[in-house]
């Protein structure tokens, strides 16, 4: 949690963002983050990010719910209470394979989306700053983090040189908190 | 020049000139506007339905089953019909998001969400019948793995019926996450537009505080992915599943090994058909035309001719396999289907699933949209006789001629059926108004390669020679490229 100062541009096309990302990380300014409206195939390449272990989870949340549903039948028909279903074996595998497969299925799919939502820091009631209303809509917007040591206008002056079509600076909380969307908070005050 | 270049071969998936902020528009804006006269017909008639049906199921529940028309030779009737209707028209909006997304179908984008969605509310509907079949449905926890008051006794683990409990509560909540995954951004595509306070909370509740980074969206592309690898061999599994109900026990007519992938073509077939039903009269309400286009509504047809054959190779195939068996209950049961007192049934089914989506062969008749919407309706009454054949008539002549019987529905019966009916449509006029029934940022992410404006500006590539076209490819691939790994 912290209040930070941000120089924000905007881009209306994809093909102007990647030379952009581009030159941003070369020219040495803190990238903070890019927001865009769909998923844009390579920014992640461009900004240099790691491909994502989520399904790496999912794995393991599957292998879980195989060894739930096993061990939990398995304990239930050979020791805790062994019925005998016409003469069938107590320990009869083949028979438990549906509710194995579902429970497989049922573990890996809501663990991976716990676990999405806590790493992308999700949930009903997060707030974050949006920096332009319409980067859900049609803008791509890159922001840059700003501190003392750094410049407003050449920040504002750089990211107008890479194409954006419109710049600004804000003063935001940089990360989430609880709120209401339909709040104005009192740092947003600050960039009026 | 930077290209994403797709055949012209292949129809676009979006008419007309967009933009981003255009189909934002297009989608958005019918979910701020007020809804029209047709919407509060609709509605209030769903609404209507539904609380008949709570009445009817209410009806049933104070004086016992009795008041069903089904008896000891036929204990499952209507409900357990409809109950298997209810899930196959569910498989359709799974196999869209999922299997589809697999095989890298662009078409699915426009149709998804509202596939999706149809296939949440089909499964709630689903649900309701082998809960309320059980008379006594305070004990309906029963099911659950639960020690229960008796002492620790627990549920039969190697049932079928058991298999169910899971199968299906393990698909509505996968189904449920899937959609909702994939609503979060467009929630917040909402809430940044709001103007009203009510909305702005609203959907900011809704968008669970999504932004869109960068990461979120590389790691909501991943989520999808997986959660598509999942969803298919569970939706396939699901109504095989429903299909051991049947196949695993001893009833000639059931106890056959052709049900499962049997079943599984038939839900698709009738899930394509609730799909078509809804999205054409979708398409037309909120103008969504150049969205959901003809191209579309055609893919699905071709699904629609494809799995009807594959039931009515099924049915064949169960008739030559009584016969190839020589066994006495099997060949009678058959015979009896066709020509029994239930013979309107077996034809009702052979006419509405194997003849007439044959026509859709003729693409004249594919690009129809009337034709489209009657087939659509045909195919499910088509459906809907399958399972009741399936039911009623491998049952109704058992192995005591003494015991046969004939069964016909009750009113609370058919009061709980419309009720579904009912619940089905309050939840899809909900969605229709509230929700984006289409995938805003994943038309986004397909506009500008299969978009009519961008595919229009390609025209100039495809008269091209093939120098031309190499050279032109070449060099936005190598602009690209410098990009991506510089």
């Amino acid at each position: 949690m912290a209040i930070k100062k941000f120089a924000v541009a905007a881009y209306d096309d994809e093909e102007v963002l990647f030379p952009a990302v581009h030159k941003v990380r070369h020219s040495g300014y803190k990238l903070h983050d890019i927001y865009t409206p769909f998923p844009v195939h390579g920014l992640d390449v461009a900004m240099g990010l790691k491909e994502t272990d989520l399904h790496i989870a999912g794995f393991i949340y599957g292998l879980c719910g195989t060894s739930t549903a096993v061990g939990f039948i398995s304990w239930i028909y050979t020791s805790d209470w062994a019925i005998n279903y016409g003469g069938k074996p107590h320990f009869a595998l083949p028979a438990w394979i549906p509710v194995t497969f579902e429970l497989t299925v049922l573990f890996a799919a809501v663990g991976m989306v716990l676990t999405f939502c806590y790493l992308n820091q999700i949930m009903p009631g997060v707030k974050k700053h949006v920096f332009h209303p319409r980067q859900s809509d049609d803008l791509f917007v890159i922001a840059l983090e700003l501190n003392d040591h750094v410049s407003e206008t050449e920040a504002i002056a750089f990211l107008k040189s890479t194409g954006a079509k419109e710049t600004s600076v804000q003063v935001a909380e940089a990360s989430w908190w609880y709120g209401r969307w339909d709040k104005a908070e009192e740092y947003e005050a600050l960039n009026a | 020049m930077h290209i994403k270049y797709e055949s012209f071969v292949r129809e676009p998936l979006v008419d007309g000139d967009k933009d981003y902020h255009q189909v934002s528009e297009d989608i958005v804006s019918p979910i701020e506007g007020k809804p029209g006269r047709m919407w509060y017909v609709g509605f209030f008639f769903s609404i209507a339905l539904l609380l008949f049906g709570i009445f009817s199921v209410s009806w049933s529940v104070y004086w016992g089953l009795g008041t069903w028309g089904v008896n000891r030779t036929i204990g499952w009737g209507w409900d357990i019909t409809n109950f298997v209707w209810w899930v196959g028209i569910g498989h359709a909006g799974t196999l869209i998001s999922a299997i589809l997304l697999l095989f890298r179908q662009g078409w699915r984008t426009g149709v998804n969400r509202a596939a999706e969605a149809m296939t949440i509310f089909a499964v709630m509907c689903a649900g309701q019948f082998p809960i309320w079949h059980m008379g006594r449905v305070w004990d309906a926890f029963w099911v659950l793995p639960l020690p229960n008051s008796r002492g620790p006794l627990w549920p039969n683990f190697d049932s079928p019926l058991l298999w169910d409990v899971f199968a299906i509560s393990t698909y509505f909540t996968v189904s449920l996450l899937f959609w909702y995954s994939g609503l979060v951004p467009d929630f917040a595509l909402i809430r940044d537009r709001a103007k009203t306070k009510f909305r702005k909370m609203a959907y900011g509740l809704a968008s669970f505080g999504w932004t869109g980074t960068a990461k979120n969206w590389q790691r909501q592309e991943a989520l999808a992915l997986v959660l598509a690898g999942l969803s298919t061999p569970l939706v396939l599994s699901v109504h095989t599943i429903v299909s051991f109900d049947f196949a695993t026990s001893v009833i000639p007519g059931w106890h056959t090994t052709i049900f499962p992938p049997y079943f599984v073509a038939g839900a698709v077939f009738s899930g394509f058909a609730m799909v078509n039903t809804l999205l054409v009269i979708t398409r037309k309400i909120l103008h969504l035309e150049e969205y959901i286009t003809i191209g579309h509504l055609e893919a699905m047809n071709k699904v629609i001719v494809l799995t009807g054959s594959i039931v009515g190779i099924a049915y064949l195939t169960e008739l030559f396999i009584s016969w190839y068996s020589q066994s006495w209950g099997e060949m009678a049961a058959f015979q009896w289907r066709i020509m029994g007192p239930y013979w309107w049934s077996y034809w009702a089914m052979m006419t509405c699933n194997v003849v007439s989506p044959q026509l859709f062969w003729v693409k004249k008749l594919r690009r129809n949209i009337p034709f489209t919407f009657i087939m659509s309706i045909v195919v499910n009454i088509g459906m809907w006789f399958e399972r009741f054949v399936i039911i009623v008539t491998s049952t109704y002549r058992d192995w005591v001629p003494g015991s046969w019987a004939y069964y016909s529905p009750q009113w609370p019966e058919v009061g709980f059926y419309l009720g579904t009916f009912g619940l089905f449509f309050t939840c899809y006029f909900l969605f229709a108004k509230y929700f984006p029934v289409i995938a805003v940022s994943e038309i986004k992410f397909v506009l500008k390669t299969s978009g009519d404006n961008y595919k229009r500006k390609m025209a100039a590539l495809e008269e091209a020679t093939a120098e031309e076209f190499i050279h032109t490819a070449h060099a936005g691939h190598e602009e690209e490229h410098a990009v991506v790994h510089h």
